[in-house]
């Protein structure tokens, strides 16, 4: 069961963090937060989801910009960058702003992209990111194209169309995707901080999956590893 | 910040800091605010305030725009670099308005008067241009100039859109691919992620940070640290057209959450490979001296680039802001290639 969002700011946007286990399931066990990012144009859930819910700690939901609870901005200009620090914002909250305490990501579709970064650019406190399957896992071009430059009408309501275009069409080459999996590998004191619990796996993807440092495995293993 | 949210143009005024013509005045080298003119606004020898000003509704974000010439002479369009502003053309852009041009130039969201956005990318600039595009010229192909970052913008826009474009000039806005020589992958590694990590420190502070406080000539200085080849003056009416005075001083109007550098997927040389394909004739202005704030593209990488209707001039001994150097020089370059104005 869920509560009212935490509102977390971050510039000019509030980003709204869900609560969905407040307390771990065993008191006497030590354990850390598992934060649950959403695919493109998606929410939070409202409860805990079934395929997480043996994780012993508590869990955490965050809205992306332009998404569920959280502000819809006008005029656009999403990256999967920013969004990183959306989650950068709730990894602060979660951890008490203290750099000696780490949390579990679990991504889906975009969010496996933007977990995944986070994992790099935090890598002492990001202990294990599970990329999984969602909207938005492929994500835009590897390269340079000709892309159409557009306006929309909006009306703030969620998801914000921008985010659905712009983030659905952002470039995602292989060796940039790789360049987090070196950070999280460098700073991370896991010996496998990334895994790919996916079915699908787009290029960025499968470039990930191969490189050092990442596991394969299925969903229930991921979190097990990582509790 | 004066506000005229309706889009219609509005008169420039004194004591409006947007937009007329000054003198100069030997004051205007003290260490303090005096010898500003009528406008509050410090002069510079052929600078010259817009004609007009007015904010431009861009699909939710407002946006400054200035116009210097005949309101009902050919449209120009001109855009500015990163971390500059409109008013960066008070000295360029009326040569090209006494030559008949309406010049037609606009504050990049976050820039000078426009909006702070919640935020910013090349797409969202992009977004913004097209909103003053369709409110300057409709559909039809006019001349466009653009420095920098805007030089930059506005190629990526020729290719996506030609059919705005009469021609297009870019001056020292094609990027290229900046190596870091001799470094080790694992040091890479390092510096990125200091990067990032000092992005994400920088994004956790935006939500309450503010432009750092100065006197009047202690931004011209700071300003003149990424700007060494510019004349102190210049940058004094930088900042008294860029910057806003309060209670402790001037500070910068640029939004606090825009942050020099950055990183990305996108990489600078595929800019380059935009270029071969305009269909418009394309003036490329390179200076050959590399400042901070440029590119540093080396001409001999650009050149073998050009499209079948385009040229590259490269000047020696300028640096990347070759309007403001050189503007005599560069104007005469871009006047004779846009043609007359029709």
């Amino acid at each position: 069961m869920t509560t009212s969002p935490v509102m977390l700011r971050h510039n000019k946007i509030d980003l709204a963090l869900h609560s969905l286990r407040a307390e771990p399931l065993d008191a006497a066990v030590p354990t850390r937060p598992l934060l649950l990012l959403h695919g493109l144009g998606d929410r939070s859930p409202t409860s805990v989801p079934h395929w997480c819910a043996s994780w012993p700690g508590p869990i955490a939901a965050l809205d992306f910009t332009g998404h569920g609870d959280s502000t819809v901005p006008a005029g656009g200009g999403y990256s999967p960058e920013l969004l990183m620090a959306d989650v950068d914002q709730a990894l602060a909250h979660l951890t008490d702003g203290d750099p000696a305490r780490s949390i579990t990501v679990l991504g889906r579709g975009l969010g496996a992209y933007v977990a995944l970064q986070i994992a790099g650019a935090r890598a002492g406190q990001i202990h294990g990111a599970i990329l999984v399957d969602g909207p938005g896992l492929a994500g835009g071009p590897t390269g340079p194209t000709s892309q159409s430059v557009f306006a929309l009408d909006t009306d703030g309501t969620s998801p914000d169309p921008y985010a659905l275009v712009e983030l659905g069409r952002d470039l995602r080459p292989g060796d940039y995707a790789i360049s987090f999996v070196n950070l999280a590998n460098a700073g991370s004191p896991v010996a496998t901080p990334i895994t790919v619990a996916s079915s699908f796996r787009p290029k960025w993807l499968a470039a990930v999956a191969e490189a050092p440092g990442v596991a394969e495995s299925s969903l229930p293993d991921a979190l097990d590893t990582y509790a | 910040m004066p506000s005229f949210a309706d889009g219609t143009v509005t008169p420039i005024r004194p004591g409006d800091r947007r937009a007329a013509s000054t003198t100069v005045d030997p004051m205007a080298h003290a260490d303090d605010d005096s010898g500003l003119d009528e406008y509050g606004e410090s002069p510079f020898p052929g600078a010259r305030r817009p004609d007009r000003a007015y904010d431009l509704p861009a699909h939710g974000v407002q946006i400054a725009v200035y116009e210097w010439g005949a309101a009902d002479a050919p449209p120009l369009m001109m855009m500015h670099g990163g971390f500059d502003f409109a008013r960066t053309f008070d000295g360029f852009a009326p040569k090209l308005a006494d030559a008949g041009w309406r010049v037609v130039s606009w504050d990049q969201r976050g820039h000078g008067n426009s909006e702070h956005a919640p935020m910013y990318s090349w797409d969202g600039d992009l977004r913004d241009t097209l909103a003053v595009f369709d409110h300057v010229a409709g559909g039809r192909p006019i001349p466009v100039v653009g420095h920098s970052k805007g030089g930059a913008l506005m190629t990526q826009l020729a290719d996506a859109q030609p059919h705005r474009f009469r021609c297009l000039v870019n001056m020292d806005g094609i990027p290229y691919k900046r190596n870091i020589p001799d470094v080790a992958e694992h040091e890479r590694t390092t510096m990125l992620a200091k990067d990032l990590a000092g992005w994400l420190d920088h994004r956790g502070r935006t939500a309450t940070a503010s432009r750092k406080p100065g006197t009047l000539d202690d931004l011209a200085r700071r300003r003149g640290r990424m700007n060494p080849r510019l004349p102190h003056e210049w940058l004094r009416r930088l900042v008294t057209t860029g910057g806003f005075e309060s209670d402790d001083g001037w500070r910068w109007k640029i939004d606090p959450a825009l942050r020099f550098g950055g990183f990305g997927p996108w990489r600078p040389e595929w800019m380059l490979m935009r270029l071969p394909g305009l269909p418009m004739p394309f003036l490329g202005i390179l200076g050959a001296e590399m400042e901070e704030m440029g590119w540093g593209t080396p001409p001999h990488k650009v050149l073998p680039y050009m499209p079948l209707d385009g040229r590259c001039e490269v000047l020696e001994g300028v640096g990347h802001f070759v309007h403001i150097e050189r503007p005599d020089l560069v104007s005469g370059i871009v006047l004779d290639f846009i043609g007359a104005p029709a």
